[in-house]
């Protein structure tokens, strides 16, 4: 059975064409989402790509929850739709609510364009936990801040799925990006089927073009697709 | 006191006022004199350079569109075209840099966008004053985060450049920038399509008050003292609308809704408008009531002349208009008739039921004045090309002239530049900044695109010709050396006041120069940029040919890398090195001077080391490729070890040079090349055979640099002098290598 995976177009959209690309490279199908569709088609997983959405004047993600299409993003990831949100992407789930915290501008102050190593955490099915991937980061506003509670609720209910490390693994502030708090460069939701990150892994997926950190994060949302087309009642057969 | 007669204020000198009026017949009204101003001005007429630049070669069997267009194209094969050119945004940059430089970056893009390609790549040569000075780190950082915020918005790569350094771009930074693109060779829309009756639909933003007098006022004056009170004449730019923009135009191409599509850059709606009539030998009827405004009130000459950034005007077939408005609402921008194609070659303007204007539209383009300025060549020159800094003493200390080198910003890494651009939208970079090639791979095949942009000021300001010449040569070298073909060439000529003699006359040497090594090369110019008046009070900056290259590599699975992969491989030096240390980097660095002649160039000889470069990639025989510039050969072998994180053994050939000259010499038409292991013997027969010397050096491995018998440097000192120049300099602290 071959996935069906959405990728939501919003205007200023980057990295939307890229997304699906690595979708098709991956054996998926990829389907775009206009951003005023109120409607998703039928897609098994929906990727939010990276970009500025609407220009981000505002603040990043700002004017995107307000998107048609993210309402039926919403209802989709709560019937328990595997959601990737790519760096702006990100941004988005994180406004819209369905992820905790802030991306805010980045430590430097400047816009990073650079491959770093992120070791995965939180475990399930797809996504083994203590592995190094190299993917690169390109963002202005990276820095993931929260409030100590939520921080403390985001440890202890282990809803970290990314941490930026060093090639070997080890996390530090040294290999920290942006300023990230507890160096945190991709999140989980609670009920684990919504995946926020700064990093690009569709831009770490072809071998031609680099290292291929980002494969790890499709086999999850292909795991996550699959387990959740299978659950979905089908429609009866002609 | 008498007030300045308007034609002046306006930048038109009193000859013109009277070409003008001989034009017309009759006095032309204050609306038709500030048209005429804008479109004569030296940045849309090219007055000055135009005899000059017709001695360019332009045309060749892979060229589609030449001079003359927005921008220039190439055939690719396979029904593809590579849209590609180059501009200037100094002025507007020495004065709101951040403003300044993405706006510059939002016009080229517009440029290739109008020629129905898509933008897949944009290039940055940059040239500052010394980062010592806080306004030109100042000047430096807004710079880079214009580009940065307008190119990394609007989802194109930014994906090469260069970054130089000299007092003299201080007061007049020199900012350039390249676009590339892509298009169906079927569907460039040039400026031919379309005829009488046609519309002309404006697309995107809404007119307001900036820019106005940005070509006339701004871009062909010198900047003086009171330059900020010019600040209004810049434009602002925005992003997001830029990036609409270039999703609905594609999506217009893709439909073959359009038959031409035009930049509004310089001179705003005068120029796009007369523009599209002329070429197409047609005049115009354009009703201002119809354009979108930002603000009431606004006077017809303002409503024509206003460069507010992200409009197009397209040529529309009158039964395709509401489709064509159809594709920009779904994008949320507006697209309004706002004029018609005509037979005759009158253009005439209408605002508030009246004719506010009325002239030729020839008149405007074609007709515009044509200066055969006085040359004089400098008679400085010959003292200070007399002064061969190879003549000097050798340095006191081999190590630490290598580490001043090494270090010197406009030869260590501009990663602190780079990594604030986005290289990897579009997924298609597979050699992105920081090498001697950008390579962007065309969509499911393995033909890929070689872009390189490259310009030697000093060299320029020792010998103009040489200096033309060389900024082609190396441009080429670049790309053949990741095992490419160069395929064409655009380029951005900075210069100082063409009213100076000794200015124009090193215009024309460069231009001379830059054509005898594409004509030889076979490389034609498609299109390109002057940029005039860089200088204030009369200190110009170094005459300044800048180069973009475009070439093509067969199989980017065999493109060769500057990294050294691994040790234990022979390294070779491939070409000849003479004692050429003039206008190079060591003597600007170690002795202070900029002086002596450039090296020599035997273009037959720079031609060979391409085909080799090529065939060497082509066959896998060599692991690693870098070619030799700024710095010579001490720096390449540093560059390809830091880069591969691998250190080298290397006996420097004495060839009776001393060691500093062969170190630090400057000889063209050289490469240093890593064999795979166990082809170093083809590399020496293939060497060979194309008649290029090539000398083995050493080995590759180890964890220091080592120049056998002179000095060696452990290669984490190397990566932290190269690596830690810049941004030292930026945070403010005197760099490590100049401690």
């Amino acid at each position: 059975m071959t996935l069906r995976v959405g990728v939501v177009v919003f205007p200023g959209s980057n990295d939307d064409r890229d997304a699906m690309r690595a979708v098709r490279l991956l054996g998926g199908e990829a389907v775009a989402v206009w951003h005023r569709d109120g409607k998703l088609p039928e897609v098994d997983a929906v990727i939010l790509p990276g970009g500025f959405s609407y220009g981000d004047y505002l603040r990043t993600g700002a004017i995107a929850r307000f998107a048609p299409a993210m309402a039926a993003v919403r209802a989709f990831a709560a019937a328990g739709g595997p959601v990737l949100g790519i760096c702006n992407g990100f941004q988005i789930l994180c406004e819209a609510g369905l992820l905790p915290g802030a991306l805010i501008r980045n430590r430097g102050l400047a816009f990073v364009c650079r491959w770093v190593h992120v070791r995965t955490e939180g475990a399930r099915e797809g996504w083994p936990e203590g592995e190094v991937l190299p993917v690169p980061i390109k963002h202005g506003e990276g820095q993931f801040v929260a409030t100590p509670e939520e921080l403390e609720r985001i440890e202890g209910e282990r809803l970290v799925a990314l941490r930026y490390s060093s090639s070997e693994g080890l996390v530090d502030e040294r290999y920290n990006p942006n300023g990230s708090a507890h160096g945190i460069a991709g999140l989980w939701n609670a009920a684990g089927n919504v995946l926020g990150m700064m990093p690009h892994p569709e831009h770490a997926v072809d071998p031609d073009l680099g290292p291929t950190g980002g494969l790890q994060v499709f086999e999850w949302l292909f795991a996550a697709a699959r387990a959740f087309a299978g659950a979905r009642p089908q429609p009866a057969p002609v | 006191m008498r007030a300045e007669p308007l034609h002046r204020a306006l930048g038109l000198t009193d000859e013109e006022a009277v070409q003008v009026e001989r034009r017309l017949g009759r006095p032309p009204n204050p609306t038709e004199l500030a048209m005429f101003a804008a479109m004569w001005s030296e940045h849309c007429s090219y007055k000055s350079s135009k005899v000059h630049l017709a001695t360019l070669p332009t045309r060749g069997p892979g060229v589609l569109l030449g001079p003359g267009e927005d921008a220039g194209a190439v055939d690719l094969g396979d029904g593809l075209a590579c849209v590609f050119k180059m501009e200037s945004h100094s002025h507007p940059s020495a004065i709101e840099p951040v403003q300044g430089a993405a706006t510059g970056v939002g016009g080229i893009v517009r440029d290739v966008l109008s020629m129905g390609a898509r933008p897949v790549a944009l290039l940055d040569p940059l040239r500052f004053g010394p980062l010592d000075n806080p306004r030109n780190r100042y000047l430096l950082g807004g710079v880079v985060a214009g580009i940065g915020q307008y190119g990394n918005s609007i989802g194109v790569p930014t994906v090469g450049g260069e970054l130089k350094f000299a007092s003299c771009h201080g007061p007049n930074p020199t900012i350039n920038v390249m676009c590339v693109g892509l298009a169906r060779a079927d569907r460039l829309l040039g400026s031919r399509g379309g005829g009488p009756g046609d519309l002309l639909v404006l697309i995107g933003a809404a007119t307001g008050r900036d820019g106005i007098g940005g070509v006339s006022v701004l871009a062909s004056r010198t900047l003086d003292a009171d330059a900020q009170g010019s600040r209004p004449s810049v434009q602002v730019g925005d992003p997001f609308a830029g990036k609409l923009l270039v999703e609905a135009c594609t999506e217009l191409v893709e439909r073959g809704l359009l038959e031409g599509l035009k930049d509004l850059g310089g001179a705003g709606l005068t120029c796009a408008v007369s523009e599209s009539a002329a070429r197409r030998g047609l005049g115009a009827e354009l009703h201002l009531d119809e354009v979108p405004l930002r603000e009431p009130g606004m006077e017809p000459f303002e409503v024509l002349t206003s460069e507010s950034q992200e409009r197009v005007l397209a040529v529309v077939r009158p039964e395709l208009v509401p489709r064509v408005q159809e594709v920009c609402e779904r994008w949320g921008l507006s697209a309004r008739v706002v004029g018609k194609l005509r037979r005759g070659g009158t253009l005439r303007v209408r605002a508030g039921g009246r004719v506010v204007a009325e002239v030729p539209a020839r008149a405007l383009t074609d007709e515009a004045p044509a200066y055969r300025r006085p040359l004089e060549r400098p008679h400085v020159l010959d003292r200070i090309r007399e002064d061969d800094p190879a003549a000097a003493p050798p340095p006191r200390s081999l190590e630490e002239a290598f580490l001043a080198v090494l270090g010197s910003p406009g030869v260590a890494s501009a990663r602190w530049v780079f990594e604030q651009f986005d290289s990897l939208v579009q997924g298609n970079t597979v050699v992105g900044p920081g090498a001697d090639a950008a390579v962007i791979r065309l969509e499911g095949s393995v033909r890929a695109l070689a872009l390189s942009t490259d310009g030697n000021g000093r060299y320029g300001f020792l010998d103009p010709y040489l200096g033309g010449a060389h900024a082609v040569a190396e441009a080429a070298r670049n790309v053949a050396t990741v095992g490419a073909r160069p395929l064409a060439v655009t380029n951005c000529l900075n210069f100082g006041n063409p009213e100076r003699p000794e200015v124009m006359w090193a215009f024309a040497e460069a231009v001379r120069g830059l054509g005898d090594a594409c004509r030889f090369l076979g490389t034609p110019v498609t299109g390109g940029n002057v940029s005039f008046y860089n200088e204030s009070e009369g200190s110009a900056v170094y005459p300044t040919p800048v180069v973009g290259m475009v070439g093509v590599i067969e199989d980017y699975r065999l493109l060769s890398r500057t990294a050294f992969p691994s040790g234990n491989l022979a390294i070779y030096l491939l070409g000849e090195t003479r004692p050429e240390l003039g206008g190079s980097q060591y003597a600007e660095v170690v002795l202070g001077k900029v002086s002596g002649r450039p090296p020599a160039l035997d273009l037959e000889a720079e031609a060979r080391l391409h085909r080799l470069l090529r065939e060497c990639a082509a066959g896998d025989v060599v692991a690693s490729a870098h070619d030799l510039s700024d710095g010579g050969l001490a720096v390449a072998l540093a560059e390809c070890a830091v880069a591969g994180g691998v250190g080298f053994t290397v006996s420097v050939p004495d060839r009776g040079l001393p060691p500093h000259v062969a170190l630090f010499s400057e000889s063209a038409s050289r490469a240093v090349v890593t064999a795979r292991p166990g082809r170093e013997a083809d590399l020496e027969e293939l060497a060979a055979s194309h008649r290029v010397p090539a000398v083995r050096l050493g080995i590759t491995g180890g964890p220091r640099l080592r120049f056998e018998g002179l000095f060696e440097v452990p290669l984490s000192d190397a990566i932290v002098v190269y690596e830690g120049a810049v941004p030292a300099l930026m945070s403010g602290r005197p760099a490590a290598a100049s401690a």
